[in-house]
């Protein structure tokens, strides 16, 4: 197996109980590597959330470690950058402390004017250097996502966790913030691991979107190569000629296959498939096969 | 068009000069008839029943008073600004003692569910004791009128700061916790930059709701240990059958409560913030 610069292994979640342990997660294996952008797509309860918590440190896998730098990432730590989907600020700070927050305890030993200096060049990079000094009661959904973002690139994390940033926000202000996510994400070459539920945005951002089947018993089943250049904007995308073939392949995966491939008991702990469905001829039969397969 | 703050004003201006009309017109002594014995004039008229002071009397009163507050003339006749100083060295001496071990020791309930379920019953049990029940234990062990008052201040406004310190530490929103995790502050720093700031308001409102209890409770106290303080100067006055000045340092308790919740509320203010 080659060395990722994140490597998972064997990574599963058991809640136990009386009657019968939940399993909501087993045999994941995810590799990511440097300056990779990966998402994660899956239904409701397949887990996905509990990976990203274990890979913050928050919560304890039951099975499973996570290398990351060569060295096992365990607890919470600021290599490990993460942003909430419900933005998670302090409240009674400023956009400019909130983000000055998180620098100062990265760099502990810096001076008030390079931490700030440092806070609002990212608060800048979010198109919010108007609103530095204003708490998040008084800035908007999609501002205070801003805010959160840029707390988490200042602190130059090596491995930035997303948990469905943009689930709360509406349609025009999620497309405006993941173009600011796109360009600070090639400015800064971080690596990036994110949630979402939207086909669309996984396509628009990630290098690769992996698959997750129906929990319990949830494993993450492929793992789809999005062949499509960059630099890639909202605009000019979907005029890629592998734009719908991927789109149709991770839509029909999560109606009908994520299903099916559920709890199936001999794919536990199976490799995850890698696919590149823009070379993928007709992804149809990928399907019956599955279908076989089940059967 | 007046505003609403306008009227308020105006309403409450004419139920005051109402309630004082009332009060003045019912308690004026007959009016001198001719022909007082010298008996009688000496005694204050004809009239022999005791009334309450009428509004004009106590105002009079009162500007004497406010006019040199902080006169001296023996244990028994000290100005109204002593007797209010007095008093609130007291409340804010055991009000600050109480403080300093209520907080702390919220945040260790609150952040602690074993010390939480252990120290329950004992506040459950403590708690609802009158604060002046303590007083002769008091008295028997620090042998001592002033710090016995103190220590009943201080027995009486911890709860409340106890309480509201513990809810609110334990409710601290879970995300802010995860913030703090995740850029690795340790437990001091997380009391203090994400704990402290997010528990302020709930932890204010217990300072509130304690110094509001301890100005209730200094009256009693001061009226059982006597000597100095506005709860002995009203029942002194009683005694000297003074209704002037027992009226008037009625209302002197009132306006300084008035004042502690205001200065309280103000520091809640700075300290709140909308989620």
């Amino acid at each position: 197996m080659s060395r990722h610069f994140v490597s998972i292994e064997g990574l599963s979640k058991v809640y136990p109980s009386k009657e019968q342990d939940l399993v909501v997660f087993e045999g994941a294996n995810i590799g990511i590597d440097k300056g990779e952008f990966v998402c994660i797509i899956g239904h409701s309860g397949c887990g996905k959330s509990t990976i990203l918590n274990v890979m913050a440190g928050l919560e304890t896998p039951t099975t499973g470690t996570m290398i990351m730098d060569n060295k096992e990432a365990s607890g919470p730590s600021l290599d490990r950058g993460v942003v909430f989907q419900n933005y998670s600020l302090l409240p009674w700070l400023t956009a400019l402390q909130n983000v000055s927050f998180g620098v100062k305890a990265r760099w502990p030993a810096w001076n008030k004017t390079k931490v700030d200096a440092h806070s609002s060049h990212f608060l800048e990079m979010v198109g919010l250097s108007g609103a530095l000094h204003r708490k998040p009661s008084e800035l908007s959904g999609g501002m205070c996502q801003r805010v959160s973002i840029a707390r988490a690139f200042a602190t130059s994390p090596k491995l930035l966790l997303l948990d469905e940033p943009f689930g709360a926000l509406d349609a025009l202000t999620r497309g405006v913030i993941q173009d600011e996510l796109l360009k600070i994400w090639s400015e800064t070459q971080q690596t990036v691991f994110m949630i979402t539920h939207d086909v669309d945005e996984a396509i628009l951002l990630a290098d690769r979107v992996l698959l997750m089947t129906n929990g319990p018993h949830a494993r993450v089943a492929e793992s789809v190569k999005i062949n499509i250049p960059r630099p890639r904007n909202r605009a000019n995308i979907i005029e890629d000629p592998a734009y719908y073939k991927i789109r149709n392949y991770l839509v029909n995966f999560l109606v009908k296959r994520s299903g099916q491939l559920s709890g199936s008991a001999g794919q536990v702990g199976g490799a995850t498939q890698e696919v590149d469905p823009s070379v993928e001829i007709n992804p149809q039969s990928e399907q019956s096969a599955a279908l076989k397969a089940v059967i | 068009m007046a505003s609403l703050n306008m009227k308020a004003t105006l309403l409450s201006l004419l139920l005051l000069l109402v309630g004082l009309g009332i009060w003045e017109a019912m308690n004026q002594a007959p009016s001198a008839t001719a022909g007082l014995s010298e008996y009688e004039l000496m005694m204050g008229g004809a009239d022999q029943e005791a009334r309450v002071p009428p509004p004009s009397q106590v105002f009079s009163h009162a500007w004497d008073e406010l006019s040199d507050p902080f006169y001296d003339a023996g244990p028994n006749d000290k100005g109204i600004g002593i007797q209010l100083a007095y008093s609130l060295y007291r409340v804010l001496t055991g009000y600050l003692a109480a403080a300093l071990i209520a907080i702390p020791l919220g945040f260790v309930i609150g952040m602690s569910p074993l010390m939480h379920k252990a120290l329950n019953p004992f506040i459950q049990v403590l708690r609802p004791i009158s604060p002046l029940a303590w007083m002769p234990l008091a008295l028997f062990i620090i042998r001592d009128s002033e710090g016995s008052a103190i220590f009943v201040i201080f027995i009486c406004s911890i709860w409340p700061m106890l309480i509201n310190t513990a809810f609110g530490v334990a409710n601290v929103r879970t995300d802010w916790i995860k913030v703090a995790r995740t850029h690795e502050l340790s437990p001091l720093k997380t009391a203090f930059l994400v704990i402290l700031p997010a528990a302020a308001p709930t932890i204010l409102t217990g300072m509130r709701i304690s110094i509001g209890i301890a100005w209730l409770v200094i009256v009693a106290a001061e009226m059982l240990v006597g000597g100095t303080g506005i709860g002995y100067y009203v029942w002194n006055e009683w005694n000297n059958l003074d209704l002037n000045s027992v009226i008037f340092s009625i209302l002197m308790i009132g306006i300084v409560g008035m004042l502690l919740d205001m200065t309280l509320a103000a520091v809640t203010k700075l300290v709140q913030y909308e989620d």
